[in-house]
């Protein structure tokens, strides 16, 4: 059987989000689980991308803005103007915001070793270093923190474990990049956040998809024919795409499925946490 | 049929907490009695919560359990028809629909199909029934299916051939699928054509009652409704948010579009029990590839 089908307008079909239906989910998700745990409150770590944007703008929604408070941790070499794009974003939503510059510790910590780490050690120092802060802010502000990372970087394991990965609820994780665009618009966020260019922002003039190696659009389809519709690499070839890409994105899902779960645990017992004792985590709520 | 008032008890009941889940119930039925309704159903597993796990055994309630008295009690004043996981004597853990009238359950359906695939793991904690019953309430005939029972259109037939002018659906249904051009979750699109098809080609009344709130992210979308038997919307709850909401259910609209369309009195069941048996007695050749 042919498969007369365009994959590239499939996936464009499938990846066009319902706004209003999606934000109305979200609020709701951020709402519920996060006051069963008796907490009405909500931190977010807020880069001036707009992926944290989203989040923010939607736990402001969730909570009202008197119940969010959005953490602004720069480092020395991070670009002005994503410090001002944030704070910008604060003042439209009207949310509580805290500047909490990581350089001195992320420098202190560097100064402890003893050779020159790689752009890639340094950027996970200071992801790390903004987790911590965070995670203090969450005990300080009383809120729990909100997630920031998206399914495209999520599969592609483009992410710090443990620390720009680290939440305890995560509304956008199950949007490709290209819907959390589309929800930042709904959403009004910033025109300026939303044009430019993603980067992780871990050293000067960084830019994702020069990192990467191919574009977000492009691996967004990709990956949601791969992922959601579960579509052989092969069709994905056969249908136009690059074959060198979707391998190297199929091979990237592959690699970075360890940062996806929780650390493994020796089995010993005869029930073994998250293995076969399997409760929900909102047990009892 | 007689006519009687429905309320659907559209709830957001919490993961493995009874107690608290038993006293949401009684408070929509007081609600419900209050408004005069005559009967009222909740979504599966609305005494328990849907993603149980290892919860199912600390959850699960035999059919006499004392715990069920405030229902037995309540359903003296309103019929009574909720979602439970029950445990036979042998230990045996099956998702339960029941129904309570006069402080006795009438009828207790076991869902047939458990579902075992992508987010759902039914089958690795619970057993499926085996039968699929219309049963005789003081309004008429009616039969009560769970969730994916309703995904398989042999269970809503045998329920019709069996007699039901009410067919009731208990679900937990995740909400999911927000893109894709359409401007409803995929999930409540679907749902709401199986209603409709149902309903129209049964030509009877689908009452479907799912719930809401959120479980480990999942989101519940609600969306509850009552088809009528030409296919039309007679009553229906919102998405997402908790509600009680009121159908009459009347034999009026049963008769005429029966008399129209007369599909269930044409319904050759000879022809199916015949086919489906030859079909059973000869599927070792599907089984074996």
């Amino acid at each position: 059987m042919t498969a007369e089908v365009d994959l590239r307008q499939r996936a464009r079909r499938g990846l066009d989000l319902d706004p209003g239906l999606t934000c109305r989910v979200l609020e709701a998700f951020i709402r519920d689980e996060i006051e069963k745990f008796g907490i009405q409150r909500a931190v977010v770590a807020l880069s001036g991308g707009i992926d944290s944007a989203v989040s923010c703008a939607l736990a402001a929604r969730a909570f009202g803005p008197d119940r969010v408070l959005a953490v602004l941790m720069p480092y020395r070499t991070s670009n002005p103007a994503s410090r001002a794009d944030a704070e910008t974003l604060v003042d439209q939503l009207g949310i509580f915001s805290t500047l909490i510059e990581i350089s001195a510790s992320v420098d202190g910590l560097l100064g402890e070793l003893d050779d020159d780490p790689s752009p890639l050690r340094r950027g996970n120092i200071m992801a790390r270093a903004r987790m911590i802060a965070l995670y203090d802010q969450s005990e300080a502000f009383g809120g729990l923190v909100v997630g920031t990372s998206n399914k495209t970087e999520l599969l592609l394991g483009y992410g710090t474990q443990f620390g720009d990965m680290a939440s305890a609820v995560n509304p956008i994780g199950d949007l490709y990049k290209a819907q959390v665009r589309a929800l930042a618009e709904a959403l009004d966020v910033p025109v300026a956040i939303r044009e430019k260019a993603p980067s992780a922002d871990l050293w000067v003039g960084q830019s994702d998809e020069d990192e990467l190696g191919f574009d977000y659009e492009t691996a967004d389809q990709v990956l949601y024919l791969l992922i959601d519709e579960m579509y052989a690499a092969d069709d994905l070839v056969a249908g136009g795409f690059d074959a060198d890409l979707v391998h190297e994105l199929q091979r990237r899902v592959v690699r970075s499925q360890f940062k996806r779960r929780l650390p493994l645990i020796a089995k010993l017992s005869n029930r073994t946490i998250d293995r076969d004792f399997r409760y929900p985590r909102d047990w009892g709520r | 049929m007689q006519d009687f008032r429905l309320a659907l008890a559209q709830v957001r009941p919490a993961l493995g907490d009874l107690e608290h889940n038993l006293a949401l119930h009684l408070d929509y039925i007081d609600r419900a009695v209050a408004d005069g309704a005559d009967v009222v159903v909740f979504p599966e597993q609305s005494l328990t919560g849907y993603f149980l796990s290892d919860l199912v055994p600390d959850v699960a309630l035999r059919r006499d359990d004392p715990r069920l008295e405030p229902l037995r009690q309540a359903s003296r004043k309103i019929d009574v028809i909720f979602g439970f996981v029950e445990e036979t004597s042998d230990h045996r853990f099956l998702p339960a629909a029941g129904y309570l009238h006069d402080g006795e359950f009438v009828h207790v359906h076991h869902k047939v199909y458990l579902v075992t695939y992508g987010l759902f793991d039914e089958a690795r904690d619970l057993a499926g029934g085996a039968t699929v019953r219309a049963f005789d309430t003081p309004f008429g005939r009616q039969a009560m299916l769970i969730c994916e029972d309703l995904w398989h259109p042999t269970t809503a037939s045998i329920a019709a051939a069996d007699g039901a002018d009410v067919i009731y659906g208990l679900s937990s249904s995740p909400g999911r699928g927000v893109a894709g051009g359409t401007h409803e979750l995929g999930s409540a699109e679907t749902w709401r054509a199986i209603n409709r098809l149902y309903a129209t080609l049964h030509v009877g009344y689908v009452v479907h009652c799912n719930r809401v709130g959120f479980e480990d992210g999942v989101n519940f979308w609600g969306g509850s409704e009552v088809v009528g038997p030409d296919g039309e919307v007679v009553a229906r709850a919102p998405d997402f948010e908790e509600a009680l909401v009121f159908a009459t259910m009347a034999d009026a609209p049963l008769r005429r579009q029966r008399t129209r369309l007369p599909l269930r009195r044409d319904e050759n069941v000879t022809l199916n029990g015949l086919e489906f048996a030859r079909i059973a007695a000869q599927r070792h050749w599907l089984d074996d590839g």
